[in-house]
């Protein structure tokens, strides 16, 4: 029996949540609407008196104060439109959750099944709208039709009494698991196409493996023994799809690349990620010895370094980009509770301390046709923001640090980088809690959320460009809430050491999460008719694979299986015993007593055959930029700041709680009036201790356009700058690397393959050339190789993007600095010298270029800058310090003086700079490893004392005036704004 | 000799600023200070006759699925606990049954955020009459339509019969919220709250001398400016900006370029709630 109970607000209360929509129709639809109301509908399945039905709309479901409610009759009145949008059938339905468990609770009903709550709501329009008009609302902004269902009825055909037909979107699934059998034994244009029509997303030579395996006598014989024959289970397949996936085994990261660096020389390379990332965190720990602080690298969900004695420090990046470009909301949202999973499930697991986000974006502003399947980039923008808000904020996690970054060819692919951090004690009972340990006989148990169809094929969709035939099931939602419920059981189970250790069901679900920590034990026995599941009517194949949120699966010991389900269960969290390690040598996984799927762990994981590419350099030749020099630079600057990638971004960071946890130290907006942008975050992960943790991130795709080395080199700088900008020293800085890259792979749908690899080489040259000389070690990763679109004629593919971020101890958060000027007559100071660099700068892109000279990171004459700079910084000798690079001095001198109140005089001819003869690329030049550091006079002789031998002048002074004033290169007065129109024009843009 | 001062810092099901708030409650003084999950309260392990302060953190109670802390509410007014000793008789009462106990003895209970709306949603702020608790006020959606972390100046009542405000004229600390409007249930409710000095804390101007309306120093637009509010007793305290964030100077925004005294302003109103008791010998 399904009823409908409905919430509206009263008359006269305010719909903040209508007046939101309303605003967005008009501004972002152009679409004239007066009105915008809202109704929240509870749709309750079960047998339900008319009387418990108002006590459920009455108490838990609306605010006396404020709503008003109905049963089964209908709120909506004199409108012109109304649309009600509600969920598919499977997709995650976190309100209606609650709301279930809310009314079972009142009503005192224990079984789950006896009251079952779906939910959807109304927009009720007036204002002089036709149907398409109607209709476009619904599908550009209120609905997204992946995921959702929408209804449109016309005011004018209202029948109040009858209202709208209650609906639940049930998954009609049937309880009769199937394992279907798949013959291999087929011929190459066949394999391809059961590669292709079950998105397995292997390759043909990937598939003759999988076919001549089945071929062995030996395979064969341990198959007869467990009642498979020499076909594989779709099971077996699926899950050596997942394992062998681009993005579980990296394979392109990990292939046998011919280079030809341009010269016509060719050279190998066995595994970019072995040669360069790894290599390179070999040789900084070397260099280390002693003091290496690296304690597990590239081998678990996330990397650890030491913080000290007691304490462990753990980070990493995710990408998020597949799902966020179908439903930008639930993708985004499960990017940041995905990835919350990975430092929480690594070793034996880590309290969650800190999140940070970076997303790529077209132009919210962009004007052209969209291609197929693609969301308006507003719309990507708004809900990505709004996914990572609900996920960050509502886990207790402070969002200390992001970057938006604007690039049209985002628009088929944008990329949503999640990162998360955390904190773990060094030993439990004596042992190490980095390493991972599991013994034959250990309990599978899995905790958390229920299985559903949701996020099938995740790892393999997310493998391939986005195409026509993109899977909607590969996109599921997120639920906090179950998951800080599980995170919070973990922790005390961890404390009292009921557990070995745990991993996150992430990609591949339980076939990646149990497949790979069986190998610490040497196999397993799995039974996927124990594992709990949303609704019935999953094979086995596809509990196998699911990715279904909120999930971890834990290795028990026997002996304290109980007391680990017996917290669970008094903590709420459900927890299922689905079997046990072996060290039999065999993915064994039963459903019942039938075995579905059993396959040699060796082959399941070592098995895939490494790929072989060519890559081939050809330097890019952009046109010479041609265009005069402005007269007066005030406009020029105003435009630049105004620039999406350099305006402001605080309607978006006040959006992220980035102070829960109490110990905030350097925000993401500082200075005087609380809006300046900050350069890194900087807390206190301990509120009894002023060591803090220093978090920064860089990232510079344009640069792509030239040379991917220096984009790779660029944004390394850019992280490593930033943090030191605030603090940070290079003795204890750990790096992320995470490329995301159009598809390298040369092939008909990829003619310029060679050359998007030959970039790839070259990034990873530059962080290898990089991150050795800061000594800086890369400490975990992540890939994501095709970034691209491809529907009909259209081809859109990113611009080759590295997001380097990195993280760090800090001794005392006292001697912390800010970016903002902050007393009349402190000297301005320029620490680095200026090169003509504006190839792929703002200030060229602004004029319709981008040019070829490239800025270049000079990483010895940086590391002895920034090693000096933290010295003068840990003597409490810098008043302000801030970042040069994105829009250059120009950029870097303004948000200084306006973050600061204050206002600076600055001569351009004592800028240190190399054959500049023109003023806009003197303040417009991104050379990197730059700063603008202000300083007290009584302060400048023993500040400048360690930048000796080095690059520094004094350019200007600060004032009282509010003026920013530039005397240029030939003693003229180039430029003076007021802070406050210099600002201005930096707010606007993104206010929205 | 003082009594010993018991705090409780009640968490789980979201909520997530029970480990500052903890803090706060020991920089203030109290000898013992437990953060106690939910379930604890509810399987009878711990019971909230044990402690003298009650502490209800911000968070985001069963994700605020139904309007903010409206299913926390729910389930503190309809679930069931268990007797304390395990094996007995099972001795079912309401964990309501604890709270309004709690109450009665004239204990203290300061609720943040989410903890001050699960308050108000209970009924148990403002309750003029303390035994008649049914919602009179809310905190809903605020008028940007969004969640805003920023830093708000407010202004106390000195007339307040507030135990945690005593003594103070202005604050500056932050919110964190979507929901943190002010809308009392009818001009009667508004005018006694007035009358009895309910209204502890306004959001105001930079001087804290007046309170706004004016977004964003008012950032959720709520009305007459109320950012917390107190019982007529001053024993219960809900407030929307969050004391247990500005504990230490450098949590303050403009830390680096403002001489600040070393103690956080926040700490004020947990060391008022320690001193009272110990004042009292609650």
């Amino acid at each position: 029996m399904l009823n409908r109970i409905e919430i509206g607000f009263r008359e006269g209360i305010r719909d903040a949540l209508g007046e939101k929509i309303r605003r967005r129709i008009v501004e972002h639809l152009g679409l004239a609407v007066d009105r915008v109301r809202t109704v929240d509908v509870y749709t309750v399945e079960g047998d339900l008196a008319t009387a418990e039905l108002e006590a459920a709309a009455a108490g838990p479901l609306s605010d006396p104060i404020i709503q008003t409610w109905s049963v089964n009759r209908a709120l909506a009145d004199r409108f012109d439109w109304l649309v009600e949008v509600g969920f598919r059938p499977g997709v995650t339905d976190n309100v209606g959750k609650t709301a279930g468990e809310a009314i079972r609770l009142l009503l005192g009903r224990a079984d789950a099944a006896s009251v079952r709550v779906y939910t959807s709501r109304q927009y009720i329009l007036n204002g002089p709208l036709g149907r398409a008009e109607a209709e476009r609302i619904a599908a550009d902004l209120l609905a997204n039709d992946l995921i959702e269902r929408c209804e449109l009825i016309d005011g004018k055909a209202w029948n109040p009494a009858r209202g709208v037909a209650p609906c639940a979107p049930k998954v009609a699934g049937e309880d009769r698991p199937r394992v279907e059998e798949v013959d291999l034994d087929v011929d190459d244009a066949a394999l391809l196409e059961i590669s292709g029509a079950r998105v397995l997303a292997l390759n043909l030579e990937e598939m003759r493996k999988l076919r001549d395996h089945l071929k062995d006598p030996g395979v064969l014989r341990e198959r007869a023994r467990v009642g498979l024959g020499a076909r594989m289970t779709d099971a077996e397949l699926e899950c050596l799809a997942q394992t062998w996936s681009e993005h579980c085994k990296h394979k392109i990261f990990n292939a046998r690349i011919a280079y030809d660096d341009g010269t016509g020389r060719v050279r190998v390379i066995d595994s970019l990620f072995d040669t360069y990332i790894k290599g390179a965190t070999r040789a900084v720990r070397a260099r280390m010895g002693e003091n290496d602080w690296c304690l597990s690298v590239f081998v678990d969900n996330a990397g650890v370094i030491r913080f000290d004695e007691n304490w462990n420090l753990v980070f990493k990046v995710e990408t998020h980009n597949s799902p966020s470009a179908l439903d930008p909301y639930g993708g985004a949202l499960t990017g940041i509770v995905g990835v919350n999973r990975d430092p929480f499930g690594t070793g034996r697991g880590a309290k969650l301390i800190f999140n940070t986000d970076v997303f790529c974006f077209a132009s919210p502003d962009y004007a052209q046709t969209l291609p197929p399947r693609i969301l308006h980039p507003r719309r990507i923008y708004e809900g990505v923001r709004e996914g990572v808000e609900h996920g960050g904020n509502k886990s207790g996690i402070p969002t200390v640090n992001g970057c938006l970054v604007f690039d049209d060819r985002y628009l088929g692919k944008p990329l949503v980088y999640c990162g998360t951090g955390a904190v773990m004690p060094a030993r439990l009972d004596g042992q190490p809690t980095h390493v991972k340990e599991i013994l034959p006989g250990d309990r599978i148990v899995m905790t958390g959320g229920r299985i559903g169809k949701d996020g099938i094929h995740g790892a393999t969709f997310s493998s391939e460009e986005l195409h026509e035939g993109s899977p909607v099931t590969a996109v599921q939602i997120g639920d906090p809430i179950t998951q800080k419920k599980m995170t919070d059981f973990l922790l005390v189970a961890r404390d009292r050491n009921l557990y070995r250790c745990l991993t996150d069901n992430g990609a591949g679900g339980l076939s990646s999460s149990v497949g790979e920590t069986a190998r610490l034990a040497g196999g397993c026995d799995l039974d996927l008719a124990k594992a709990p599941l949303k609704y019935a009517g999953l094979d086995p194949w596809e509990i196998l694979i699911s990715e279904s949120q909120e999930r971890m699966t834990v290795a028990v010991p026997p002996e304290k299986l109980g007391a680990f389900l017996a917290l669970a269960a008094k903590m709420d969290v459900e927890a299922t015993d689905l079997g046990r390690y072996t060290d039999s040598g065999r993915f064994h996984i039963r459903h019942g007593e039938k075995t579905v799927a059993s396959l040699d762990m060796d082959f399941l994981h070592d098995g895939v055959p490494q790929l072989k590419l060519s890559a081939r350099w050809t330097p890019p030749d952009h046109a010479e930029p041609d265009f005069p020099e402005p007269a007066d630079l005030g406009p020029a600057l105003k435009a630049i700041l105004a620039r999406l990638n350099i305006c402001s971004k605080e309607s978006v960071v006040r959006q992220y709680d980035h102070e829960v946890q109490g110990g905030s130290v350097v925000k993401p907006l500082v200075g005087a009036a609380n809006d300046g942008p900050s350069d890194a975050a900087m807390i206190r992960p301990f509120l009894d201790s002023f060591a803090g943790v220093v978090v920064a991130n860089g990232i510079c795709p344009r640069y792509s356009d030239l040379d991917a080395y220096h984009m790779a080199a660029a944004a390394i700088d850019e992280a490593v700058r930033n943090a030191v900008a605030v603090g940070g020293t290079l003795d204890h800085l750990a790096g992320l690397d995470n490329f995301c890259w159009c598809d390298p792979v040369e092939s008909e749908k990829t003619p310029d393959g060679a050359y998007k690899l030959a970039q790839l080489v070259r990034a990873n040259e530059a962080l290898y050339d990089v991150t050795t000389c800061y000594g800086v070690p890369c400490i975990s990763g992540k890939d994501s190789m095709k970034n691209d679109y491809a529907i009909g004629d259209t081809k859109i593919s990113i611009p080759p993007t590295l997001l380097f971020s990195v993280f760090g101890r800090i001794d005392d958060v006292r001697r912390a600095v800010t970016m903002d000027a902050k007393k009349p007559g402190d000297l301005v100071y320029i620490l680095g010298m200026t090169y003509d660099e504006l190839g792929g700068s703002e200030w060229y892109a602004l004029n319709g270029f981008v040019g070829n000279t490239v800025p270049r990171v000079r990483p010895e004459t940086a590391k002895a800058r920034y090693d000096a700079l933290a010295r003068t910084i840990r003597l409490g000798l810098v008043a302000s310090c801030h970042d040069c690079a994105d829009g250059g001095l120009g950029v870097a001198l303004a948000e200084t003086a306006f973050a600061g109140g204050l206002g600076m005089d600055v001569d351009l001819a004592k800028v240190p700079a190399e054959a500049i003869g023109r003023n806009d690329a003197l303040i417009f030049s991104e050379t990197p490893s730059r700063f603008v550091v202000t300083v007290s006079p009584d302060r400048e002789a023993a500040f400048l004392e360690p930048f000796r031998g080095q690059t520094a002048a004094r350019i200007g002074t600060v004032t009282a005036d509010g003026h920013l004033r530039l005397r240029g290169l030939r003693g003229e007065a180039l430029l003076s704004e007021t802070i406050g129109v210099l600002k201005a024009a930096w707010q606007r843009p993104l206010n929205f | 000799m003082a009594p010993t001062v018991k705090c409780i810092v009640l968490t789980g099901n979201g909520t997530n600023c029970e480990m500052e708030m903890a803090h706060a409650c020991r920089l203030a003084g109290a000898e013992v200070v437990e953060i106690v999950h939910l379930s604890e309260l509810l399987c009878g392990e711990k019971r909230l006759e044990d402690y003298h302060f009650l502490n209800l953190p911000g968070g985001f109670l069963d994700g605020d699925d139904l309007g903010s802390a409206k299913a926390g509410a729910n389930r503190i007014l309809h679930a069931k606990t268990r007797g304390r000793e395990a094996g007995a008789t099972s001795t079912e009462a309401r964990l309501y049954d604890q709270f309004s106990r709690f109450i009665e003895d004239g204990k203290l209970i300061l609720g943040v955020c989410n903890g001050f709306q699960l308050l108000v949603k209970l009924g148990v702020l403002p309750a003029f009459d303390a035994m008649e608790r049914a919602q009179t006020v809310t905190l809903t959606y605020n008028d940007s339509g969004r969640f805003e972390d920023r830093w708000v100046h407010l202004k106390v009542d000195p007339a307040s019969p507030c135990v945690y405000t005593e003594g103070l004229t202005g604050l500056y600390l932050p919110v964190r919220h979507g929901e943190g409007k002010f809308i009392p249930g009818s001009a009667e409710v508004l005018a006694r709250l007035h009358r009895e000095h309910c209204i502890a804390l306004q959001y105001s101007t930079a001087d804290t001398a007046a309170a706004t309306l004016d977004y964003p120093a008012n950032p959720n637009g709520s009305v007459d400016a109320v950012a917390g509010i107190c019982s007529a007793s001053g024993r219960i305290f809900g407030l929307m900006p969050h004391p247990e964030a500005y504990l230490h100077r450098t949590n303050h925004p403009r830390w680096t370029r403002e001489d600040l005294p070393e103690t956080g302003m926040g700490l004020a109103l947990f060391r008022n709630a320690v001193s009272f008791i110990k004042r009292q010998r609650l």
